[in-house]
């Protein structure tokens, strides 16, 4: 119990959302666009298959789109971005007192069926990132800034099928 | 004088620094708000936490505002910021499997990032999914090429969709947000969990 106590309280969460939204307006004056999580990890997968495999990478009509407009897909912004995001979350986890290697789940469940659903769940929203072009912050939260109908539909998909799944999904949350 | 960048007022070597800085304050606005608990996040589909609405909702409208006021001071030419283009299938299809990854996988791409930076190995879990998902994405490209450029409305905005200015459509949506503020607070109330507890300020 004592550990509990110490860790800080999380902020208010209207507050926490005008300082995200600071971050967005901030993002949009000096790069002209806003915020996004799955860019990063695609460029990895570009890079990667760029180095392991270049003659693929010529052939196959994915990585020839995305290959050709730019010479490093590595020096993007939204990867610079996600790295900070990791650095953001440690500064702060560290002076709340979250550090801590461990796997978070509802106690009705096993941690071996949190990893699996928790990897289930990260091929459905890698996949329909790049269907969706963006996921909920690049698609959903930053096209919703800008008023994009695309954002704003994303968004209405992402949330409303969550709601609907949730009552299949009960036994992995409460 | 904004977008910065676009306007060569900063080179893009400043914009890549400047995008690692955005990043740290956006994974520390996460985390602090507790985006990197996916009970946290999670409870939003069941009532008890209903954090993700209130932050996500919040910075979308102060997001709007901004936006808004920078172009009214002549800060930022909206014409030269980049507008989500619209194919609506693949954003509805593509929408529909994220939000079956989130109920499932419990974090979102950027929400991972920011778990797996404090230890979480589910959010570690998750990521590698996520690259998963990108690879079959990639490899398997001209399957689905055809639905990823379908219905191509170009880049619509909501105030154009409903005929009205982009003031008046801002202040509808800050109306709504507002009824789904009080919902949610109405819901933490009536799901309120005897295993979970908010612990916020």
């Amino acid at each position: 119990m004592t550990k509990d106590k110490a860790e800080a309280r999380y902020m208010n969460p209207y507050l926490g959302g005008v300082l995200l939204g600071l971050v967005l307006i901030f993002a949009f004056w000096v790069a002209g666009r806003g915020l996004g999580a799955s860019g990063a990890p695609k460029s990895l997968i570009i890079a990667g298959v760029e180095t392991i495999a270049p003659a693929h990478a010529q052939t196959a009509p994915f990585y020839m789109e995305y290959g050709s407009s730019r010479e490093n897909p590595l020096k993007s912004w939204l990867v610079f971005q996600m790295m900070g995001v990791v650095v953001g979350g440690f500064i702060s986890g560290a002076f709340a007192g979250r550090l801590k290697f461990k796997v978070e789940k509802s106690p009705k469940i096993t941690n071996k069926t949190r990893i699996i659903f928790a990897v289930i769940g990260g091929v459905l929203f890698g996949f329909g990132a790049q269907l969706g072009r963006g996921c909920t912050s690049g698609s959903a939260l930053t096209g919703m800034s800008v008023l994009s109908v695309g954002g704003f539909v994303t968004m209405a998909a992402i949330f409303g099928t969550a709601f609907g799944l949730a009552w299949f999904a009960r036994k992995l949350w409460i | 004088m904004g977008p910065l960048v676009v306007n060569e007022i900063i080179s893009p070597e400043t914009n890549l620094l400047l995008a690692f800085i955005i990043g740290i304050a956006f994974g520390f606005v996460l985390e602090i708000n507790g985006f990197s608990s996916t009970r946290r996040l999670a409870g939003m589909f069941y009532g008890y936490d209903t954090t993700v609405l209130k932050v996500f909702f919040t910075a979308a409208i102060t997001g709007m505002i901004g936006i808004l006021f920078l172009s009214l001071f002549g800060w930022l030419d909206l014409s030269l910021i980049y507008i989500n283009p619209t194919f609506l299938w693949s954003a509805i299809g593509g929408g529909v499997i994220m939000g079956a990854g989130f109920i499932l996988g419990g974090y979102c791409p950027g929400t991972s990032f920011c778990a797996a930076a404090i230890g979480k190995l589910d959010a570690m879990a998750f990521i590698g999914g996520i690259f998963i998902g990108i690879f079959i994405f990639a490899e398997g490209y001209p399957l689905w090429e055809g639905f990823y450029k379908a219905k191509d409305l170009g880049s619509p905005l909501m105030n154009d969709l409903i005929g009205t200015s982009r003031g008046v459509m801002t202040l509808m949506i800050i109306v709504v947000a507002l009824a789904m503020f009080w919902v949610g607070e109405w819901a933490e109330k009536k799901f309120a969990r005897a295993d979970y507890k908010i612990n916020q300020r």
